[in-house]
């Protein structure tokens, strides 16, 4: 017994990732952590896409079912559990059955590595960046199988177009990841893959790969930003599911609990790619303006602002209680968001408690930086339209590659004199 | 211009076809299609996402209105009409009932005329709105959609409260009105010309310059206005060819010749033109309308038209510029009160027929672009 708590103290005091101090007990936990974490994120994001579109659209979006339709998510995934379970009869059954899997497991084994501190993370790959790549580039198989196995017209033609568009987005995209790891080369000699070591070469170079030899590093950053809206099949690169087009493009045939296990993949699978953006450019974990705003103040400054943020998410709650109609049929409602309300003003109050303070800003900072591209997305998709299967093609292959390219050997040449460089911009080099 | 008739468009066994060619596919599109606009059935041929060729199925929403026609009497006719086009049910009204005016030789009294152009005009912009929410649509675009519909809401009400319907509306009768305009009808109609002019800008500036957009409409479905005339295509289609033809300047009608405007043309055809023409008549239809608001006369509402109508024997072909094109009423009569046959001539039918010539060699999601621009209502399709 004395053994067990031992072996599970070990880890608090090591000052690793559980994957890579070997424990076994502290990386199930946070397996389940991330596992959970992400499941609350993407119904957030369910709710959060249709209130934000909604807005954006001069309409309400869903309002009936909760206060301002906070358990909408949940009534959907009850509805898509209740529904039946339509395998076509024409259909492939086994690969029709495992497609959805594999799209799933690659979504969420892609955050095996995703670091949200410096030991927040489930283990850490000295080649992590290769592993989210290689992983994410899966969720192709998956969906051109759901294709496939459909044996339907319409999820073929899906299917084409996302393995045609994932495989040109992706050459693109691993030109602006490379880049990045020629940067992390800079202060200690040897480049590293590691997701955690990325940030630790921003942080000891002491600016974001976005800044870094601008405007190389924003270049690098837009390609991949671009690449992963593409990777991702959302608007305006969603020509996999072109609804217009293609009714719902690749998963068409799929209905109740498998439809929804492509929905957790879509949006899972946009965390990730958000989160090697942040990762690679936007400087992972660690807090906003580094260099402008230093020390021990402005510390303390910002490792209270995860809990004031939540003490204002809890104030929103709190001012729409009392917007909320004086009616009896919404008494309920009404103490549910003001209930709602106290358990996020609660959670800021904990925030706010020294040690956890330490230990909760690297997520908070992270997740921060991770919802911003989210909301990016949603802002894609209510703004623009549909591309054109040649021309997402064309923007890959044309635009988006050879701009990679060019950064990569402007890149590596501007890093070999990267004293010089720094003189020529009046910086001194750390 | 590939003639439609010598080469069937699903003509698979074409003589130097190869084994290579094989991969050929042949989808059906519709009628249960989010993009067909209705019960629009379009099989596709396909070389990849190429299109060879394709062919449009239709009749799913046919209910024989002309065959209705020929047992009802002419006044009981008149709600039919507003179910053709049913996005611009009021241009629809106003076709038949001068088609009928013409065959009786009355004229309506020059207020009732002055209510009708405004009433159209406004159902002209209306069904531009809902036109362009749709086409945005099906291009991926999801959110001018919302904000069409929000504006077109206003236009409704005017409808609601001059005749109690809002899409149906059987606003006019043979010979006139049956309602006078309600009280501050004039003042909302203005009301909604100040309140919409900035909306067009908001449309504008959603679309109008968005680089996806540009990519998505320019050179896709291009037609010439030699190949309109020869398929009979008319409306804002026709004239983003190139031609300047629109009926109420041709052969002006309902008081058409005392307003002042102009008539949006194109250059190239495309769908970007279109969707340009199809924005600057919106603004067009604004001058008109401001102006007849500003000139109303007053005066009787409706004419001496007798309570059992019985034409002469006789026929007549009245058109008007319906939102979607030349909308034409042919009517017989037989002397009695019912028309012996009546054939409409309807602008999506005609337009439609266009599609296969504007898609050949072009992607699937350009089909999807090109019925959003033909901009066609299944209901007047069928009839």
């Amino acid at each position: 017994m004395h053994e067990l708590i031992d072996y599970i103290q070990s880890y608090l005091k090591s000052n690793l990732t559980p994957g890579a101090a070997g424990n076994i007990f502290w990386a199930t936990v946070y397996i389940l952590l991330v596992f959970v974490g992400l499941s609350i994120a993407v119904i957030a994001m369910n709710w959060l896409e249709r209130k934000i579109l909604a807005h954006m659209q001069v309409r309400l979006g869903p309002m009936r079912v909760g206060p301002h339709g906070l358990l909408q998510p949940i009534a959907d995934a009850i509805k898509l559990l209740l529904k039946e379970d339509i395998i076509p009869a024409e259909a492939d059954k086994f690969v029709f059955w495992i497609a959805p899997f594999i799209v799933v497991l690659a979504a969420f084994t892609v955050f095996v590595v995703v670091p949200f501190g410096p030991t927040h993370a489930i283990t850490d790959m000295n080649i992590g960046i290769l592993f989210m790549l290689g992983v994410s580039s899966l969720s192709v198989l998956g969906i051109v199988t759901a294709g496939w196995a459909s044996n339907s017209h319409y999820p073929l033609i899906g299917a084409l177009r996302s393995s045609a568009q994932m495989v040109s987005y992706e050459v693109a995209m691993g030109l602006a990841v490379v880049s990045v790891i020629m940067m992390t080369s800079l202060q200690t000699g040897t480049g590293t893959l590691s997701m955690i070591g990325i940030v630790q070469a921003q942080q000891t170079s002491g600016e974001w790969f976005i800044f870094k030899f601008f405007p190389l590093g924003l270049i690098g950053f837009f390609i991949f930003a671009i690449a992963m809206v593409a990777e991702t099949n959302r608007a305006p690169f969603d020509l996999p599911e072109a609804e217009s087009e293609l009714t719902a493009g690749f998963h068409t045939e799929y209905s109740g609990f498998r439809w929804s296990l492509f929905f957790l993949a879509e949006y899972s699978a946009m965390i990730a790619v958000s989160s090697i953006a942040v990762t690679l450019w936007l400087g992972g974990w660690l807090r906003p303006f580094p260099n402008l705003l230093h020390g021990s103040t402005w510390d303390l400054v910002f490792s209270l602002v995860p809990g004031l943020t939540f003490l204002f998410f809890a104030a929103i709650c709190f001012f729409n209680v009392v917007r909320m109609p004086k009616h009896p049929l919404f008494k309920i409602q009404t103490m549910g968001l003001a209930g709602f309300g106290a358990v996020l003003g609660l959670i800021g109050l904990v925030m706010f408690v020294p040690g956890v303070r330490d230990r909760v800003g690297d997520i908070f900072w992270f997740a921060a930086k991770v919802a911003g591209f989210m909301y990016l997305y949603i802002w894609y998709r209510g703004t623009f339209p549909r591309y054109r299967f040649d021309q997402l093609m064309k923007m890959g292959w044309k635009v988006l590659l050879p701009m990679g390219l060019a950064l990569l050997i402007l890149t590596a040449v501007v890093a070999m004199r990267a004293d010089l460089w720094d003189q020529l911009r009046g910086v001194g080099h750390p | 211009m590939t003639d439609p008739n010598t080469l069937s468009p699903l003509d698979l066994d074409t003589p130097d076809k190869t084994f290579l060619d094989s991969n050929e596919l042949v989808i059906n599109m519709g009628p249960q299609h989010p993009a067909t606009h209705g019960v629009l059935r379009v099989i596709l041929r396909l070389d990849g996402e190429k299109v060879l060729g394709l062919e449009c199925v239709i009749g799913y929403l046919h209910r024989g209105v002309e065959k209705i026609a020929e047992h009802r009497t002419y006044t009981m006719f008149n709600p039919y009409v507003d179910r053709m086009d049913y996005v611009a049910a009021v241009s629809n009204g106003l076709g038949y009932c001068e088609a009928v005016e013409k065959l009786l030789s009355v004229e309506a009294p020059p207020r009732a005329q002055y209510i009708r152009v405004i009433l159209t005009e406004l159902n002209r912009i209306a069904s531009h709105q809902l036109w362009l929410g749709t086409h945005a649509l099906d291009i991926g675009a999801i959110t001018p959609l919302f904000y069409t519909f929000r504006d077109r809401e206003e236009i409704l009400k005017i409808f609601e409260k001059y005749c109690g319907a809002r899409l149906t509306t059987h606003a006019f009768r043979i010979g006139g009105l049956q309602y006078e305009a309600y009280d501050g009808f004039e003042k909302e109609v203005k009301n909604f010309l100040t309140f919409f002019a900035p909306k067009i800008d908001e449309y504008e500036e959603l679309l109008t310059t968005n680089r996806i957009w540009l990519e998505r409409t320019k050179g896709v479905g291009k037609i010439s206005g030699k190949d309109c005339i020869a398929l009979g295509v008319t409306g804002p289609v026709l004239r983003a060819s190139g031609v300047q033809w629109d009926i109420r300047k041709a052969q002006p009608y309902a008081n058409y010749k005392n307003f002042d405007f102009k008539i949006p043309t194109g250059e190239h055809g495309d769908t970007y033109d279109r969707y340009l023409v199809r924005m600057a008549e919106m603004r067009q239809s604004c001058r008109i309308i401001e102006q007849a608001v500003a000139g109303i006369p007053e005066g009787p509402i409706m004419a001496k038209v007798p309570k059992v109508m019985k034409p002469p024997v006789g026929e007549v072909y009245h058109s008007i510029e319906a939102p979607k094109g030349e909308l034409g009423y042919f009517i017989v009569s037989d002397g009695s009160t019912q028309p012996y046959r009546i054939r409409v001539r309807p602008p999506s039918f005609v337009n439609l027929q266009a599609l296969d010539v504007m898609c050949r060699g072009q992607l699937v999601s350009d089909v999807i672009a090109v019925i959003g621009t033909l901009d066609i209502v299944l209901g007047e399709v069928d009839r």
